[in-house]
């Protein structure tokens, strides 16, 4: 079974995200003050293939807390789905 | 005696940290391949600056799963010395060899330009040549250069003298205004907790000849070869 995994690693929130920092500040020049807080992170997509939903999902996470992010920095989310019969292929 | 410099995809600095050690030391040196998994016997590894596997992740995150990678770190867990320089000490965060991680610089640009650094603890195999307090003129080049650790990791690195180069002004002086990139404390290189693995962001492979405009990098060069002769003895 082919599952699809999709997988967001953000700064940590105690971490200043000088790049979110500067993109909020240009949001402001461009007239957007009622924008704040912008964080920017990594979107990872990827393919399991696994017996089960629970194994995938265990795959995922380990793969993202292993590889994907860096915990000293970094946390992560994951999101398993079944793929569908076309995309599997 | 022996020092090898390891090269990944996407190193910079190798030649340069090689024509340190060997022509202005004048220590046999070669080089490691990344793919290798022999460390060819010899006493030290540089892990030298760059952007390996093009920085892609993180800063050092591919590097860390390199064949060498494997043989650096067991050659570290049994006591031998490694310097990552730059882009190393990235990696040695990367592989669990030295605590916390470098993140964007605070001013978001990549700064490349001589700064000051003050030798904090010169009872290491990296600054025993040099005075405590000394400051050395060394250049800096990365846009992820910010060294950042969980308070606890701060405190256990300040109190066990493991901060052992911090940014500082021409005079010496450990301030805001000479942190070239918000680094916490300062901290421009630490050493793990048993001493023998270096990680510094400054290049001092970079500052061993007159023609470079200082020779303040060749002590701390000097100071491992110092150590391994003393252990040769």
């Amino acid at each position: 079974m082919i599952y699809n995994a999709q997988v967001n690693v953000m700064l940590r929130p105690a971490i200043l995200d000088v790049q979110g920092k500067t993109v909020e500040n240009s949001l402001h020049s461009h007239g957007h003050a009622n924008v704040g807080h912008v964080r920017i992170g990594k979107h990872v997509t990827f393919e399991i293939e696994a017996a089960s939903m629970e194994e995938a999902e265990a795959i995922a996470r380990e793969v993202s807390r292993d590889v994907l992010s860096n915990p000293v920095m970094e946390n992560f989310d994951v999101t398993v789905s079944e793929a569908a019969v076309e995309e599997a292929r | 005696m022996k020092i090898g410099v390891v090269v990944f995809p996407g190193s910079n600095c190798d030649h340069d940290a090689y024509y340190a050690l060997r022509h202005e030391i004048g220590v046999e040196t070669v080089f490691l391949f990344h793919k290798e998994h022999d460390l060819r016997d010899v006493d030290a590894i540089v892990l030298p600056g760059g952007f390996s596997y093009g920085d892609y992740l993180r800063c050092g995150a591919i590097a860390r799963f390199s064949p060498i990678m494997r043989e650096v770190v067991r050659f570290s867990q049994s006591g031998g010395p490694v310097i990552g320089i730059c882009n190393g000490f990235q990696i040695l965060c990367e592989a669990g060899l030295l605590p916390g991680a470098l993140l964007r610089n605070r001013g978001l640009r990549f700064i490349s330009k001589h700064i000051h650094i003050r030798v904090i603890n010169n009872r290491t195999i990296f600054t025993g040549e040099l005075a405590a307090g000394e400051v050395l003129r060394i250049p800096i080049a990365h846009g992820e250069g910010n060294y950042y650790a969980d308070p606890e990791v701060l405190h256990e690195l300040n109190a066990e003298g493991r901060i052992v180069f911090q940014y500082c002004d021409a005079a010496g002086n450990v301030t805001d205004g000479a942190n070239p990139n918000g680094s916490q404390f300062n901290i421009a290189g630490i050493v793990n907790g048993k001493g023998n693995v270096l990680g510094m962001m400054p290049h001092p492979e970079r500052a061993c000849s007159p023609l470079l405009g200082s020779t303040d990098g060749l002590g701390i060069f000097r100071s491992i070869v110092r150590s391994l002769e003393i252990v040769a003895a």
